[in-house]
């Protein structure tokens, strides 16, 4: 984001039309950001605050405690959903980063027959909806045994880690010189080493591009922990959210404060990272949107 | 990473070159090279047969059998196909919802995420932060949305409807809990959500790169804000239109998590998408063939859309240099 702006010079000048351009900016951050604010406010606020009428936008003392709370409901293991959604992200974004540069490395920079048949399959793959080979892939977990395990979720991803990936890293190999796997063979590097070594290091804001794009998909994603999660001890955050949402209260005892404070913790991750790594997130779509 | 240790013994019998000719190198070294490529890109070759080639000849076979994975595929030819389109009303009823649903949102985010990118390219004070506000709602996982979005709305507690209620409406609507405006408020939180999203900043970028000189010959043939945007603008960021386009149309044809969560594809079925109806198909009632074949409906709408966008964009995207 950063590069895009520095080209931007700022403009002082204060026209009537620049004016309601101002007015109308600011409404649409209003209209933005307002709901956020609101899930934020309602998460410090008692039970009562939750459902009193007029509603209430900012509680009268803020409950921290709910924070904790949230982790510790009785049948609504909030913890432990955030658990397995570390597992499963984690092993994911591992597995896409490494596999996907692998055969990216393969594509990039081997001659072989057939190679650019199973480039352009790869490509043919992100036209086809997940959709179709959803009901097969099921199928397939159900008869390994892995339903209301993790492994459909993040097995998979340590197989190329997908189309996408694999067109990320690829491009950006076909950006590096040859001259340097030239001067490592020469140098008596084998095939592995260089990729390792040389090209590997090279790739490191490409590699944070697609960690990050891979941890929020993985971290939001729905279908899949849907369909292949049943027992809320497995529950990943997003299908345990819906669970929660699903039953708002415990032997009586409303919770919607505390679904509040789950739906920031929720979000939490993917913001973060946003901020934390903005240059990196920004490049990867714009790059999709002009290379794809 | 075990092949790194063997790497320099790969197995080549040196002498007959039919190795060579397989993988279509010359001398030894490229038959070498050629075969450490394969070893490099296995994985993705067995991903490709085990998650995608083998799924998708498993999935055609199944939307011509009856399947409850229980017990196995029974052929029954055409039956589900002609199931789908006379004998199963909610399969129009899921149809019309999702093309009602894509006729809404995807003008509304298009337009929408050009008009704010536009906005951002104004060279305003603030502009960063303004630009993180407008990202920041995509960002927001699907369910967290539906959820923030239900007590949002909630008819009588929620803040919208104490606004509207400030404001003098006397009954502002029951957004999700109402059969008549239910779609409607599910579009809208689906728009709110990616109109200052991916689609924005790929506009964004879009609009910097048009050369500025364009602009200044624009002016200098007397050209307003208007006639620039229409005549160098607009042409200019065809390509960028498209690409968002297609893919704002495959989003839309496939919404299902906002829904699911929000309404449970309620009430009364209508906010019942094609999606839903899949997944419930398959993973409620584990009609495993009938999912399939509803499943190739979808891909067969999808494709078509997409073919139809590429054969029309000849006429109306503009390549620079092409």
């Amino acid at each position: 984001m950063a590069q895009m702006t520095a080209q931007q010079p700022v403009s002082y000048r204060l026209t009537p039309g620049r004016t309601v351009l101002y007015l109308v900016v600011l409404g649409l951050c209003v209209l933005f950001g307002f709901p956020l604010f609101w899930t934020l406010m309602s998460s410090f606020k008692t039970p009562s605050e939750m459902a009193a009428f007029p509603p209430v936008i900012i509680p009268n003392v803020f409950q921290w405690a709910n924070y904790n709370n949230v982790l510790f409901i009785p049948r609504i293991p909030v913890m432990i959903w955030v658990m397995n959604s570390t597992i499963v992200v984690t092993l994911t974004t591992l597995g896409t980063l490494i596999t996907a540069s692998v055969v990216a490395y393969s594509f990039a920079r081997f001659d072989y027959r057939g190679r650019d048949a199973l480039f352009m399959i790869t490509l043919a793959t992100m036209m086809l909806p997940a959709e179709v080979t959803l009901i097969p892939q099921f199928i397939l977990f159900y008869k390994l045994g892995w339903i209301n395990t993790l492994k459909p979720l993040w097995v998979p991803a340590w197989f190329g880690g997908g189309a996408f990936a694999i067109f990320l890293m690829r491009q950006f190999f076909l950006s590096l010189p040859r001259d340097l796997d030239e001067a490592a063979l020469i140098d008596g590097a084998g095939y592995f080493r260089i990729f390792w070594s040389i090209l590997l290091p090279l790739c490191k804001p490409i590699l944070a591009t697609l960690g990050i794009i891979t941890l929020i998909g993985s971290w939001s994603d729905f279908i899949g922990p849907l369909i292949y999660l049943n027992s809320p001890s497995k529950f990943t955050v997003s299908v345990g959210l819906q669970f929660f949402n699903n039953s708002p209260e415990v032997g009586g005892e409303p919770l919607q404060h505390l679904l509040m404070a789950a739906c920031i913790l929720s979000m939490i991750p993917t913001i973060a990272l946003f901020f934390l790594g903005q240059r990196y997130f920004v490049q990867g779509i714009v790059m999709s949107g002009i290379k794809g | 990473m075990a092949v790194a240790q063997n790497q320099q013994n790969v197995p080549i019998s040196s002498g007959p070159s039919w190795v060579s000719r397989a993988v279509g190198a010359q001398s030894k070294t490229q038959t070498n090279k050629a075969l450490w490529g394969y070893v490099f890109s296995l994985p993705w070759i067995i991903g490709l047969l085990v998650f995608w080639g083998g799924p998708i000849i498993a999935s055609l076979y199944f939307g011509f059998t009856e399947y409850g994975i229980t017990s196995a595929p029974k052929w029954v030819g055409l039956a589900n196909y002609t199931k789908a389109f006379t004998a199963d009303n909610l399969f129009w009823t899921s149809l019309g919802r999702t093309f009602t649903f894509a006729a809404l949102y995807v003008p509304v985010a298009i337009v929408g995420a050009l008009l704010l990118a536009v906005m951002l390219n104004q060279k305003l004070v603030g502009t960063n932060i303004y630009r993180t506000i407008f990202f920041v709602p995509h960002l927001i996982p699907a369910v967290a949305l539906a959820v923030v979005w239900t007590y949002l709305l909630q008819p009588t507690l929620g803040p919208v409807n104490a606004f509207l209620r400030d404001l003098g409406v006397e009954n502002p609507p029951a957004w999700f809990t109402a059969r008549d405006t239910a779609l409607y408020s599910v579009t809208m939180i689906n728009i709110w959500a990616a109109v200052g999203g991916n689609t924005m900043l790929i506009f964004l970028a879009g609009l910097q790169g048009v050369p500025q000189e364009l602009y200044d010959a624009a002016s200098i043939d007397g050209g307003g804000v208007w006639a620039k945007f229409r005549h160098v603008t607009l042409p200019l960021l065809t390509p960028t239109i498209f690409f968002n386009l297609v893919l704002a149309v495959i989003g839309a044809l496939k919404v299902f998590t906002t829904a699911w969560v929000a309404t449970g594809g309620g009430p009364s079925y209508a906010t019942w998408f094609f999606a839903l109806h899949i997944y419930n198909q398959a993973f409620l009632y584990f009609k495993m063939g009938y999912g399939s074949a509803l499943a190739w409906v979808l891909a067969a709408i999808l494709i078509v859309f997409t073919a139809f966008q590429v054969v029309t964009s000849r006429r109306w995207v503009h390549y620079e240099g092409a």
